[in-house]
């Protein structure tokens, strides 16, 4: 019988490690700080958060940067150390990791979804090839209405992690979060 | 890339990533210039992310360059504003393409799209470096450099083969900068030691590609790559043109002016 997955390799790693964790208080507590650039995405759920150690009231939280010049990690390290205070953490170091480089695949599906309730393209509704960078032909559902009639405006959008379209149905224009 | 056992010297190691970190803060300033200038909001958009990108690539420098001084010295205190902001021109060592003025949109066009293709070869073999941190730094920037050459390619093939008006200011750019590309192949001293080691790239071996992929979209784009043979080179060693002082002085006034302030 072919098993057919339903979840991807790398999503299913990324829970087996925060099931594994010593700390699940410390992971639920960090679900509430949220992307500033993208209030509705966690830090979990949009996959920069990689790890959280306790020592005592000591903690350290390893972030991997989504675009090397991304001007919200300051204020993510701020909501952190912030955020893990009421857990009694009087001092969070936080551990910028480079490598292995982020990746859009560490998205999870939930991030996803919220992406797109946001008004976001996630980078699967790119239509295609996702290896390939965008161009002219580039065809993404639009997150209002769902069509696939769109045209690129520009392969930067509000921040350089997303791309700006426009819908040719409903003419609103929206973001694409890049396959990175 | 050959590893090889000789050790190697940190003061060489925070030399090469404060000349990566240079290349990369130069150009994303003269990029940030355009901000509130581009042709069109969508593109103004666009460029301050590409600055913002190599602003990026310059602070991961920075800050390894920072990191193994602080370990060299037995400091805490040396951090990327010190490589960034407290540095005079003869310090910094950046290849003079990047500092270069702004030009109009042809020129900054035509500068990209030699820079950010020298980009896309270079990460790829920075990526293989004996280093841990620096080929860490490969992998990411490399990741955004895709996106770059995409931008400077087709702005590359619309300008050249648009009016006759932007053809011919994209020649004009491309026939004025053309005589500084050729630095960007050559190694000093530093670099070879770092090369003999495994840790820096040997940029030599990059120009056969760069040049094929660059006169392919200079043909495409209906331009003529120039064939001048002048050069001028001493990036590497300190040795600017007139534009990077202004440059410096415009990036660090803030900085130089209040020192140590936060917000």
């Amino acid at each position: 019988m072919q098993i057919i997955p339903t979840k991807n390799s790398i999503q299913f790693e990324r829970e087996q490690f925060r099931r594994n964790s010593e700390f699940p208080e410390l992971w639920n507590c960090l679900d509430q700080v949220k992307d500033p650039e993208i209030p509705a995405l966690s830090l979990w759920d949009i996959g920069i958060l990689k790890d959280i150690k306790r020592q005592g009231n000591e903690a350290s939280v390893t972030i991997t940067p989504t675009y090397s010049g991304c001007p919200a990690m300051d204020a993510i390290a701020e909501d952190v150390t912030t955020a893990l205070k009421q857990h009694g953490i009087e001092k969070t170091m936080i551990i910028t990791e480079l490598s292995p480089a982020w990746t859009t695949d560490w998205m999870t599906d939930k991030g996803r979804n919220q992406l797109r309730d946001y008004g976001i393209a996630p980078p699967n509704d790119l239509i295609g090839d996702h290896e390939q960078p965008l161009n002219s032909d580039s065809q993404v559902l639009c997150p209002q209405c769902g069509s696939a009639d769109t045209k690129l405006l520009s392969e930067y959008g509000s921040t350089a992690c997303k791309a700006l379209f426009q819908c040719n149905s409903c003419l609103e224009s929206f973001d694409l979060f890049k396959h990175i | 890339m050959t590893s090889s056992t000789e050790t190697v010297s940190t003061q060489d190691i925070i030399d090469y990533a404060a000349r990566l970190g240079d290349d990369a803060i130069v150009i994303g300033h003269r990029l940030s210039e355009w901000v509130s200038k581009a042709p069109f909001i969508e593109e103004d958009v666009a460029i301050g992310n590409v600055a913002l990108d190599f602003f990026g690539h310059a602070r991961m420098y920075y800050t390894y360059a920072a990191e193994v001084s602080n370990k060299q010295n037995g400091t805490d205190d040396i951090t990327e504003d010190n490589f960034a902001y407290l540095r005079d021109e003869r310090q910094f060592q950046n290849h003079l393409l990047h500092e270069l003025h702004k030009g109009d949109f042809a020129y900054t066009t035509a500068r990209q799209l030699l820079v950010d293709v020298y980009n896309k070869y270079f990460l790829e073999q920075l990526k293989d470096s004996s280093d841990a941190t620096l080929a860490a730094i490969a992998v990411k920037a490399a990741k955004e450099t895709r996106y770059h050459c995409r931008r400077s390619k087709d702005w590359t093939l619309r300008l050249g083969d648009g009016t006759s008006e932007s053809h011919e200011r994209m020649q004009v750019a491309l026939n004025d900068i053309w005589g500084y590309s050729h630095e960007l192949f050559e190694l000093d001293d530093l670099e070879q030691r770092l090369v003999d080691a495994g840790v820096a790239v040997d940029c030599a071996t990059l120009k056969a590609d760069w040049l094929k992929e660059v006169t392919a979209i200079i043909e495409e784009a209906t331009l003529t790559v120039p064939d001048q043979e002048w050069a001028v080179r001493g990036g590497r060693q300190g040795y600017h043109t007139e534009h990077l002082g202004h440059l410096l002085t415009e990036m660090q006034f803030v900085h130089r002016s209040f020192p140590g302030a936060k917000w």
